[in-house]
C-alpha cells in the first residue's frame, strides 16, 4: 500500500506524462504481480461496486475527529472532496502498516460489500488508524470507488507495454473487455507469448480530436472522407467462431442490450468486426438521444421498449475482414471492403452503412456541415481517406466537427463551488435571461473559462453575494456570458419553459451591459427553429 | 463601542483613528504592509518600527509615517495605544487599544508557529478580540514546518539532479523571506529572485534579517544556464514570459492553501508545500482562548464557522465583514509588481 500510495502522489504531483508514464514503469518493473494487477485496475478506472454508504463513513469520521456535522459540511464545502476531506479531518494514525496493496484490497475493501455495519465500521476505523496522509486519502478513495488520478487508459498500457517489453497494442487488446484483476491475470497481461487475445475482444477504438484552425489546414478536401456524426452509442460488433459480441466503447459487453443488432450480426461472416454507432431509428430516421437512453441500463427489455424505440448499427468502419487485422489499411480501403459486406449482408435493416458526405471542396463540405442538423446529425466526422485506423485518441487522420447553432449572451445569477481541481472554486453558475424586466434562469454550465478567468470570478463571487442557500450563493446580476448549446428543446418542467442540452461557457463578455443579455423570446424563436 | 466597522474600516471614535482601513483616511494604525491591509491614499500611518523599511517601499517615498516600537505606548486622544508582534511577516502587529478600562486587540495576521524573519506572536490579554480566520476550519493543521522544508530541499535536489531549475512561488513579502530563511543552511548554490522578491528581501536584510544570498534572475546574462538552481517567484508570475529564461523547471508553491489537492492543481504546479503564516485551526482556538477575551469578533476567512463553533462553546462572537481578504488574492499582477521582472 505504501508503494502505491508513493506512486500515486508520483503521479499527482507531476503535470508532465513523461514523469507519470515513468513513475508506473518502474512501478510495474519491481511490483509483486497481485499487486501491479490491482493497480492496473485502479490506475485504469476500475472501481468496486459501492462498498459503504459515504454517509457512514461521513459520520464515523466526524465521531472520530470530534467535529458536529455542521462543521463537517464546511470543511467538505472548502476541500470539494469527500475522501480528502476525511483524511484531513481524522486524528494522525498511531500504527504504521506494511502490508501490501492486494492484501489491503481483497481482505479489507472487498469484504466490506458484505459485512454488517458494525463490521464495516470497526474495519474502516482499524484502517484509518494505521493509515496517514497520502496513504489514507488513496485508501479512501478506493473504498468510495472514486479512485481517479491523471493518468488515461492509453498511459497505463503505455507503461506496462515498457515495463514489459510488449507492444502496446497488445497490452491494450489484452485489457479490453472485462479485465479482472488477479496475480495471474497480470503475468497473462504481460505474457511475451502474443497469440492468445481472447476470441470475444474488441479492438481499441481510435478516437478524433475536436477540428481545430481551419478547414484548408487539412489539405484538399478531396482526400478526406466526410461522413455524418451520430449522436449514438460508439461501438464494435464482432462476428467470430459462429459468435456475436457487442463491445460499447466504455469496453462494457452490451450484446444482451441490443439484441436486434446481435441477430443481425448472425449475416456477417465468421472473422468480421465492424466500428460503428449504435442509434435509435425509425423509419429511417434518428429518434433524440433521450429515448435510447429509456434502453441504456435496462436489463430486461419488454416488447414495448423494443417496439417504441428500435435501434440499428450504423457502421462506418471495417476492422477485420475474414479474421484478418484491416486496421493498418487505408480508411478508403476499408470504407470499400464495408460497403460490399453490409451491402451483402441484408440484415433485416439493423445494420446500416454510414452514408459518405459528398464535398468537392471545402466550400461545399461547410455547406454541408450546416444541414447536420436537418439530418439529425451531430456535425461532420472527416477521415482521410489514407488514414490507418489507430489506437486511442490520436491527431491528424481523423477529426470531429460538432455544430454549435444556438449561442445566448447570459446573465451569470448564482454560483456554486466546484469539485475536484475546483473545490473551494466558484465554478459552477447559473445563468439567466430577461422577461419582462425579470432574470429567468435558462441553464448551468460550468466549462469554457480560464483558471485566470474563474479566479477572478471566484473572487468577484465572494463579494458580490446577495444571499446564499446552502452552498449556492445569489449574486448580483452583473456579468455576461456568451453560451452554446447542443440543442433546445420545450420542458414544462423548468420555469423558462425551455430545456438546453450541453450548455457550455464560450467567453465572458465583459463588453456587455447586463441590460443587452438577450430575452426569453429570442430563446423561444430560436426553439422553434430547432424543432 | 471602542471600535465600530464602518464603510471606511475598522473606526476607533475615542481617539479618532482606522485600523488598516480599505478608503484613504486621516489616521491609519497599520497593523502589516500586506496590501490589503496597508492601503494606500491615507494622510497620516502609524505602524511597527520593526517593519518600516518593507512599508516603506510598499506606501512609496511621499508617505507619512510614524513608528512606534512594540510595546511602546502612544496617546491618541487619550486612547492608548500600542502594538505587539503578531508573528505574521517582518513588523507585523496586534493592535492593542485602551480606553476607559476596556481593552481590545486587533490581531491583524498572526501565526504562532516559529519564523526566523519576525519577532514571535505575543498572546495579548484583552476584553474583546478581532481575529482573522483565514484557515479557520479543522481541515487546516499544519506539520511541523521542518518536514515541509525537508521536502524542500528533497525536491531542489531531485530537480538539480535531473538539471532542472526549481521555481518555487510565494508572496513577495514574507512567505518569499521565509523560505529563504528557511533554507539557510541548505547550501543549494545560488539562489534568483523574482524583481518583485529581490527588492522586499533587500529591505528584509537592511532591517537585520539573516537570509541566504540571492540575485535578481533578470540581471543575469541572456542565455545564462538556470539548470539545478533555485529561483522564488511571486505567484503572478506563474505563466508569464518572464518563466521563460529558466527552461524546463519544475514549479511549486508555498502557501497554506496547498493543504488542499484541489488548490495544487488548480495552480498546475508539481508540488505544494504547506507553509503558512496564518494560525492552522488547532492554534486559533487555543489563542482566542489564551487572550481570555469575553467577546470576539471573527473578521476575513472562514468567518461563520468560527463563530458558530466559538458560540457553540460558550464565547460570545461575532462575525465582521471586511475587504481584508488576505494576500492570495491581493497579490495580482496589478499589486505584486511594483518592479517590472
Amino acid at each position: 500500500m505504501k508503494r502505491f500510495a508513493q506512486l500515486f502522489a508520483e503521479i499527482d504531483r507531476t503535470t508532465r506524462t513523461n514523469d507519470k508514464v515513468d513513475a508506473m514503469t518502474s512501478y510495474f518493473a519491481e511490483a509483486d504481480a497481485a499487486d501491479a494487477a490491482w493497480a492496473v485496475y485502479f490506475l485504469s478506472g476500475g472501481r468496486p461496486k459501492r462498498l459503504v454508504p459515504v454517509r457512514r463513513l461521513s459520520s464515523w469520521a466526524m465521531e472520530i475527529a470530534a467535529i458536529p456535522e455542521w462543521l463537517f459540511d464546511e470543511c467538505y464545502d472548502a476541500v470539494g472532496d469527500l475522501a480528502e476531506t476525511i483524511s484531513l479531518l481524522l486524528p494522525p494514525a498511531t500504527s504504521c502498516s506494511e502490508r501490501p496493496l492486494h492484501e489491503w484490497i481483497e481482505q479489507r475493501v472487498l469484504p466490506l460489500a458484505k459485512q454488517s455495519e458494525e463490521a464495516q465500521r470497526e474495519s474502516i476505523r482499524e484502517s484509518w488508524s494505521a493509515l496517514d496522509g497520502v496513504e489514507r486519502f488513496v485508501w479512501n478513495k478506493l473504498i468510495t470507488g472514486g479512485f481517479r488520478v491523471g493518468v488515461s487508459h492509453q498511459l497505463v498500457v503505455r507503461a506496462l507495454a515498457r515495463a514489459s517489453g510488449i507492444d502496446e497494442g497488445t497490452i491494450a487488446h489484452r485489457l479490453t473487455g472485462h479485465w479482472k484483476p488477479s496475480a495471474d491475470s497480470y503475468r497473462a497481461l504481460i505474457e511475451p507469448d502474443t497469440r492468445d487475445a481472447d476470441r470475444s475482444r474488441p479492438y481499441p477504438f481510435f478516437l478524433a480530436y475536436a477540428l481545430e484552425g481551419s478547414l484548408e489546414e487539412l489539405g484538399p478536401a478531396l482526400e478526406w472522407q466526410l461522413e455524418w456524426k451520430w449522436d449514438g452509442i460508439r461501438s464494435q460488433l464482432i462476428r467470430r467462431d459462429g459468435k456475436s459480441y457487442l463491445w460499447s466503447r466504455g469496453d462494457e459487453l452490451v450484446t444482451d442490450r441490443f439484441p436486434e443488432i446481435a441477430a443481425a450480426a448472425e449475416f456477417l461472416p465468421d472473422g468480421t468486426v465492424l466500428d460503428g454507432e449504435i442509434m435509435p431509428w425509425a423509419n429511417g430516421a434518428p429518434l433524440p438521444f433521450a429515448q435510447l437512453q429509456r434502453r441504456i441500463g435496462r436489463t430486461k427489455l419488454s416488447p414495448k421498449i423494443l417496439a417504441e424505440v428500435p435501434v440499428v448499427l450504423i457502421a462506418y468502419d471495417l476492422l477485420e475482414l475474414e479474421g484478418r487485422d484491416l486496421r493498418t489499411e487505408p480508411m478508403s480501403v476499408r470504407r470499400a471492403a464495408l460497403a460490399t459486406l453490409v451491402g451483402n449482408a441484408r440484415a433485416e435493416s439493423r445494420l446500416l452503412l454510414s452514408p459518405v458526405v459528398e464535398a468537392q471542396s471545402w466550400d461545399q463540405a461547410r455547406a454541408a456541415h450546416a444541414r447536420s442538423r436537418e439530418q439529425l446529425a451531430e456535425g461532420l466526422m472527416l477521415k482521410r481517406l489514407d488514414s490507418a485506423y489507430g489506437v486511442g485518441r490520436r491527431k491528424g487522420g481523423w477529426w470531429k466537427w460538432k455544430v454549435q447553432t444556438v449561442r445566448v449572451d447570459a446573465v451569470m445569477v448564482y454560483a456554486q463551488a466546484g469539485h475536484g481541481r475546483r473545490a473551494s472554486l466558484h465554478t459552477d453558475y447559473t445563468f439567466a435571461v430577461w422577461r419582462d424586466g425579470v432574470l429567468v434562469p435558462i441553464a448551468k454550465a460550468y466549462s469554457g473559462l480560464t483558471d485566470v478567468e474563474i479566479r477572478e470570478l471566484d473572487a468577484w463571487i465572494r463579494r458580490n453575494t446577495i444571499e446564499k442557500f446552502g452552498p449556492v450563493r445569489h449574486v448580483h446580476p452583473v456579468h455576461v456570458f456568451e453560451l452554446a448549446f447542443e440543442g433546445i428543446q420545450a420542458s414544462p418542467r423548468h420555469k423558462s419553459g425551455i430545456a438546453v442540452r450541453f450548455p457550455r461557457i464560450l467567453r465572458w463578455r465583459k463588453d456587455k451591459p447586463v441590460a443587452e443579455a438577450d430575452t426569453l423570446d429570442t430563446l423561444h424563436t430560436l426553439l422553434k427553429e430547432h424543432s | 463601542m471602542l471600535l465600530s466597522v464602518t464603510d471606511r474600516g475598522l473606526y476607533c471614535e475615542a481617539g479618532d483613528f482606522y485600523i488598516d482601513p480599505w478608503q484613504p483616511v486621516d489616521r491609519a494604525v497599520i497593523t502589516h504592509a500586506h496590501g490589503d491591509h496597508a492601503r494606500w491614499g491615507s494622510r497620516h500611518y502609524l505602524a511597527s518600527a520593526e517593519g518600516s523599511r518593507v512599508l516603506r517601499t510598499r506606501l512609496g517615498a511621499d508617505a507619512s509615517i510614524e513608528y512606534l516600537e512594540f510595546k511602546q505606548i502612544i496617546s491618541l486622544n487619550g486612547v492608548r495605544v500600542s502594538l505587539y508582534p503578531a508573528g505574521h511577516i517582518l513588523g507585523s502587529a496586534q493592535i492593542r487599544i485602551e480606553h476607559g478600562g476596556e481593552v481590545w486587540v486587533v490581531s491583524g495576521d498572526y501565526k504562532v508557529d516559529p519564523d526566523p524573519t519576525c519577532t514571535p506572536f505575543e498572546i495579548v490579554p484583552c476584553h474583546i478580540f478581532i481575529t482573522e480566520s483565514t484557515f479557520g476550519l479543522p481541515v487546516y493543521r499544519w506539520r511541523p514546518q521542518s518536514e515541509v522544508f525537508a521536502e524542500m530541499k528533497e525536491w531542489w535536489s531531485a530537480n538539480a539532479a535531473a538539471g532542472r531549475a526549481s521555481i518555487i512561488y510565494a508572496y513577495a513579502l514574507g512567505k518569499a523571506q521565509r523560505v529563504l530563511a528557511g533554507l539557510i543552511d541548505a547550501d543549494i548554490g545560488p539562489i534568483y529572485t523574482h524583481g518583485a522578491v529581490e527588492r522586499l528581501t533587500r529591505d528584509y536584510r537592511e532591517s537585520g534579517i539573516a537570509l541566504p544570498p540571492t540575485q535578481h534572475a533578470s540581471e543575469m546574462p541572456r542565455g545564462h544556464d538556470f539548470g539545478g538552481s533555485l529561483i522564488v517567484a511571486p505567484p503572478s508570475a506563474a505563466g508569464s514570459t518572464w518563466l521563460r529564461r529558466f527552461g524546463a523547471a519544475s514549479p511549486a508553491f508555498a502557501s497554506g492553501w496547498m493543504q488542499i489537492r484541489g488548490a495544487r492543481r488548480r495552480r498546475s504546479v508539481d508540488r505544494g508545500f504547506v507553509l503558512s503564516d496564518h494560525v492552522d485551526w488547532p492554534a486559533l482556538l487555543s489563542t482566542i482562548e489564551a487572550t481570555g477575551a469575553e467577546r470576539v469578533w471573527v473578521t476575513h476567512g472562514f468567518r461563520e464557522p468560527v463563530v458558530r463553533w466559538l458560540v457553540d462553546h460558550g464565547i460570545d462572537a461575532l462575525s465582521i465583514a471586511s475587504h481584508w481578504e488576505g494576500e492570495e488574492e491581493v497579490e495580482s499582477p496589478a499589486a505584486g509588481e511594483e518592479i517590472v521582472a
